[in-house]
């Protein structure tokens, strides 16, 4: 037994050790080659730092104008640009990116940088040391109730007590919560890194039973976002889920777009009862708080689409309030700002860049400070948004204004 | 040999002279009538709790809404609307966890088996308040008849267990969760009650020689609890005060539109909540203690060790209520603390798991049946123990927190946990309180089922909180299928299991063997087994004197 776990602590220190200087490399790693997608590798998330994006409009040499079937523009009110039966194929092992996965035993796989350190810290930290403390016990309660059945061991000893042994079985776990604990501040360190200047605010506003969402840096324009009913569950004409959408309870009407690479700062509040924001592939979930703005951020590193699910009890709905994340390229993202009426910081309303805005801080701003942001682009064209102005009811697609929503069956 | 030697074998004439039917059951004062009342109420609400649990998986057997429409017209007659028929799911959830908390294991645990035999296991004769012992479980049934009558009367609360404001205040208008919140300040006024009882019996009752330190480890066990529940207990009457003012009389504790915080009330119910838990298992720990010592037929191995780590658990427990709320917005060092102090629970609950195996080691084992279930109970619970510890990382629950792997935690320390102890003490003290054996192939058998059903009920819900999938959803995506279906499978063997259970208890107790005063051997050390099975109506009028010399 002592063998066991003087061999178990060995391993589970080392381990943290390696993940304490794996943190430290993260944090040194400035810039991204490819963004991982999964973290299964502590090296491959070294590499996944984002790039030198930022929530500033994009510049004509690093953007084109997105094409008019590819922009998320056009998804406003009908069938969604980003299509969920052609984005985010089950990887070759087999799982799902951005949703769940039948069947599986592990977690889904991760697309932004904390999310890859605590896919790692779970799985292979946690996940091994829970697995051989368990196998472990059931080893030991196997070979005693074997060795020592009254067959075979017909006169009891009188031990007990063994002082060598209790405090060996105090301390190993001692070390191995302490092992634990090295990454798990970590963690909980970079989770907390505030976001920097230049990130894109997303403002969460849950409500009984969809959501709400106001991108106050973009000229604070809200789109409204309902999970989409199944076809035999609405009247003819109205819009109901397709495969294209997204999977069943999970697909809303409008999604929310998001650029990669850019730091993301969330805000969550609630309207009228708690809700919890979540999505699963960000290791994300806040929860809304009427009369709370509760703040985090994270970086998606991968386009594609991102579900998730309410994750607070909030009423008789509670399970159909989905969250739908569209994750894409900064430039596309800037031109649906402004098809939503919306403004890019750096740029007056009237399109102009803002002389003061030259430098804006970058992503990576605290490892890269010198990095700075490309000369500002015209707007493509069609999509100037000094020719659109903010509409009076920023988003037209739902009728749930009343707050009744329209979820369900 | 025994360190506790009875010195009153026989028994006064008058120590069995019992009331007549309606004073001996419905004005009891005699903690052993009181503890059979508690077990068999304990036994109506679980049957009731684990019923309910049958309909979630049964509506959670495949995707998309199956019965629940049904049921709402049952209950409430008429078509009824999506949204009540969604509503009922959370009645559902809500009663279940209220029920088996409050009205399944706390009864069953500190009412039933504490009753029975803290007072036997100290040499005394009865609890120190017997009338309080009596309100106190009179209590109970008007508590349990406002929670059961709540979905007749109203819509039913669906607000959880946990009745987060503001969903509890201006979220469900109408009766049903004033009901509910009033059952609970019953149930409470009871534990609390109780707890005093406790408290006081074991310090002041203890026959002469019984020192704090010669007590059995199930009494330590009760003594913790009821500790945890005097200090807990009145924390949430106090918040489900404010909850019951917010809600009808204009006050704005938990709503911000008035200046309250509804975090507030998560603080206030998880500084309840926390150590309820261990309220609910630390009595467990105490009787697998008991058993797994008689069918080792050793001492239990470290025996300040396992009193003290209860103490510690007890303690550390008050301490660590915030890693219920890790995703409320709490700040990065309120999460640091957190996450440390909860992994410091893990020690002293490592010393227990590793002192029962140690007093199992060089022991001469036994398996009849309460011993398989205890030795089950220290598996199982080491398995909710570890998820627990990955859920103690305040940056894992990120991604945790309010999953199926939540679900799949808590159930493992209590539907795996604090069950199978609870059917490891009813099995070990059967014969004591009835006088008669039970069925040993039934019970066995029962064990083998229902160990099998929990398993493939509980075990895949790690994989779908893996996958991401929310607690308390009605109809999830369909990429959770498989592993619910799995999960709904193993309520069905679970439930043949509960049945072989009461086919055992009905068996055994109208054609059970006649068990003799110690039906478990030299191993069985403790004052019950001195005394008649089932015991006098009065036991002990002369104070039987602990002798045996040294402490444990």
């Amino acid at each position: 037994m002592r063998m066991g776990m003087m061999g178990l602590k060995g391993i589970v220190i080392a381990a943290g050790l390696a993940v304490a200087g794996l943190s430290a490399a993260v944090q040194a790693a400035p810039q991204a080659a490819a963004p991982a997608v999964q973290g299964t590798d502590p090296g491959q998330q070294a590499a996944a730092a984002p790039g030198n994006v930022s929530n500033v409009a994009p510049t004509t040499a690093s953007a084109t104008p997105p094409a008019d079937a590819a922009s998320p523009a056009l998804a406003m009110d009908g069938a969604p640009a980003m299509s969920s039966a052609e984005v985010n194929k089950a990887g070759p092992d087999g799982r799902n990116i951005g949703r769940p996965t039948d069947g599986m035993f592990d977690i889904q796989p991760q697309v932004t940088r904390n999310g890859q350190f605590a896919y790692w810290f779970h799985n292979k930290i946690l996940f091994p040391l829970i697995t051989i403390i368990s196998l472990f016990v059931l080893a030991l309660l196997i070979w005693v109730v074997i060795r020592f059945r009254q067959a075979a061991n017909p006169v009891p000893s009188k031990t007990s007590h063994n002082t060598a042994i209790e405090v060996i079985w105090t301390l190993a776990p001692v070390a191995i919560l302490v092992a634990i604990a090295i990454p798990s501040i970590g963690l909980l360190q970079a989770q907390f890194k505030p976001a920097p200047a230049g990130a894109v605010t997303l403002k969460a506003i849950g409500n009984q039973w969809y959501w709400t969402y106001q991108y106050p840096d973009n000229g604070g324009f809200e789109i409204t976002a309902n999970m989409l009913k199944e076809k035999d569950q609405v009247a003819a004409g109205e819009r109901f889920r397709t495969d294209a959408d997204g999977p069943r309870l999970l697909a809303a009407d409008n999604r929310v777009v998001l650029p990669v690479g850019v730091p993301i700062r969330l805000i969550t509040t609630s309207n009228d009862v708690i809700h919890s924001w979540a999505i699963p592939a960000f290791w994300m979930k806040l929860d809304a708080i009427p009369g709370r703005l509760n703040e985090s951020s994270f970086t998606i590193e991968r386009p594609g689409l991102y579900f998730g699910q309410c994750s607070e009890l909030c009423g008789p709905r509670h399970a159909f309030m989905p969250i739908a994340v569209e994750a894409v390229p900064p430039a596309q993202f800037a031109a649906w700002v402004r098809a939503k009426g919306g403004t890019m910081p750096g740029r007056n309303a009237d399109g102009t860049a803002k002389s003061s805005d030259k430098v804006i801080p970058q992503p990576g701003a605290d490892a890269n400070p010198t990095e700075k942001a490309g000369e500002f682009a015209t707007p493509p064209a069609g999509l100037d948004p000094a020719t659109k102005p903010l509409p009076a009811t920023p988003q037209g697609a739902t009728n749930n204004r009343t707050g009744a929503g329209n979820a369900g069956m | 040999m025994s360190p506790f030697q009875a010195h009153d074998h026989e028994h006064h004439h008058d120590a069995d002279h019992k009331p007549a039917f309606f004073a001996r059951w419905f004005m009891s004062t005699n903690h052993k009538d009181i503890g059979t009342l508690y077990l068999i109420f304990a036994i109506v609400a679980g049957i009731i709790g684990g019923a309910i649990s049958g309909l979630m998986r049964a509506e959670l057997a495949h995707p998309g809404i199956q019965y629940l429409g049904t049921w709402a017209s049952m209950i409430h007659g008429g078509e009824q609307s999506l949204d009540q028929s969604l509503h009922l799911w959370n009645v559902l959830i809500t009663a279940h966890g209220l029920i088996m908390v409050f009205f399944m294991v706390m009864p069953a645990m500190i009412g039933g088996f504490g009753n029975w035999f803290v007072p036997i296991m100290i040499g005394a004769p009865d609890m120190a308040f017997p009338r309080m012992n009596n309100i106190s479980f009179w209590l109970l049934i008007p508590a349990f008849t406002l929670l059961l009558a709540s979905p007749f009367v109203g819509g039913g609360a669906g607000t959880g267990w946990t009745i987060y404001a503001p969903l509890s205040t201006y979220g469900e208008p109408g009766p049903s969760v004033d009901m509910a919140i009033l059952s609970l300040h019953l149930a409470g006024a009871s534990s609390i009650l109780g707890a005093i009882n406790f408290i006081t019996t074991i310090f002041n009752m203890r026959a002469p020689g019984m020192t704090l330190h010669k007590m059995p480890l199930f009494v330590w066990s009760v003594l913790v609890t009821a500790f945890l529940l005097l200090l807990a207990l009145p924390v949430l009457a106090a918040a489900i005060t404010m909850l019951l003012t917010d809600r009808n009389f204009g006050t704005t504790f938990f709503d911000p539109a008035g200046g309250g915080d509804p975090v507030l009330f998560q603080h206030l119910f998880w500084f309840f909540g926390h150590p309820e838990v261990y309220i609910m298992i630390l009595p467990g720990f105490g009787m697998v203690s008991q058993i797994i010592a008689t069918f080792s037929r050793k001492p239990v191995f470290g025996y300040l060790g396992m009193a003290y780590a209860m103490v510690a658990i007890g303690v550390v427990g008050f301490v660590v209520w915030a890693h219920h709320m890790f995703a409320t917005g709490l700040s990065v060092n309120t999460k640091m603390y957190f996450t440390a102090a909860t992994m410091v629970i893990a020690v002293p609950t490592g010393i227990k798991i590793f002192s029962w195996i140690a007093t199992m080691w060089g022991g001469s084992l036994r398996f009849p049946t309460p011993m398989v279930w205890a030795i089950g109970f220290i598996f199982m619970f080491t398995v909710g123990g570890v998820t627990g510890v990955v859920l103690a990382n305040g940056g894992v629950d990120d991604y945790m927190q309010d999953t199926y792997y939540v679900v799949a935690h808590f159930h493992y320390v209590l539907s795996l946990g604090a069950v199978f102890a609870l059917f490891a003490g009813f099995y070990y003290w059967f014969p004591k309180m009835s006088g008669k054996m039970y069925n040993e192939f039934l019970g066995q058998l029962h064990f083998w089922v229902f160990f099998v059903g929990v398993n493939i009920l509980f075990f895949p819900m790690h994989f779908l909180g893996l996958q991401g999938m929310p607690r308390r959803y009605p109809d999830y995506p369909d990429a959770y299928s498989t592993w619910n279906a799995l999960a709904s499978h193993g309520y069905e063997i679970m439930a043949a299991g509960m049945a072989i259970f009461f086919v055992n208890l009905i068996w055994s107790l109208l054609a059970g063997k006649k068990a003799p005063d110690n039906p478990w051997g030299e191993g069985a050390t403790t004052l019950e087994w001195t005394l008649s099975s089932p015991p006098p109506f009065h036991q002990f009028e002369t104070l039987p004197v602990i002798d045996g010399g040294k402490d444990h």
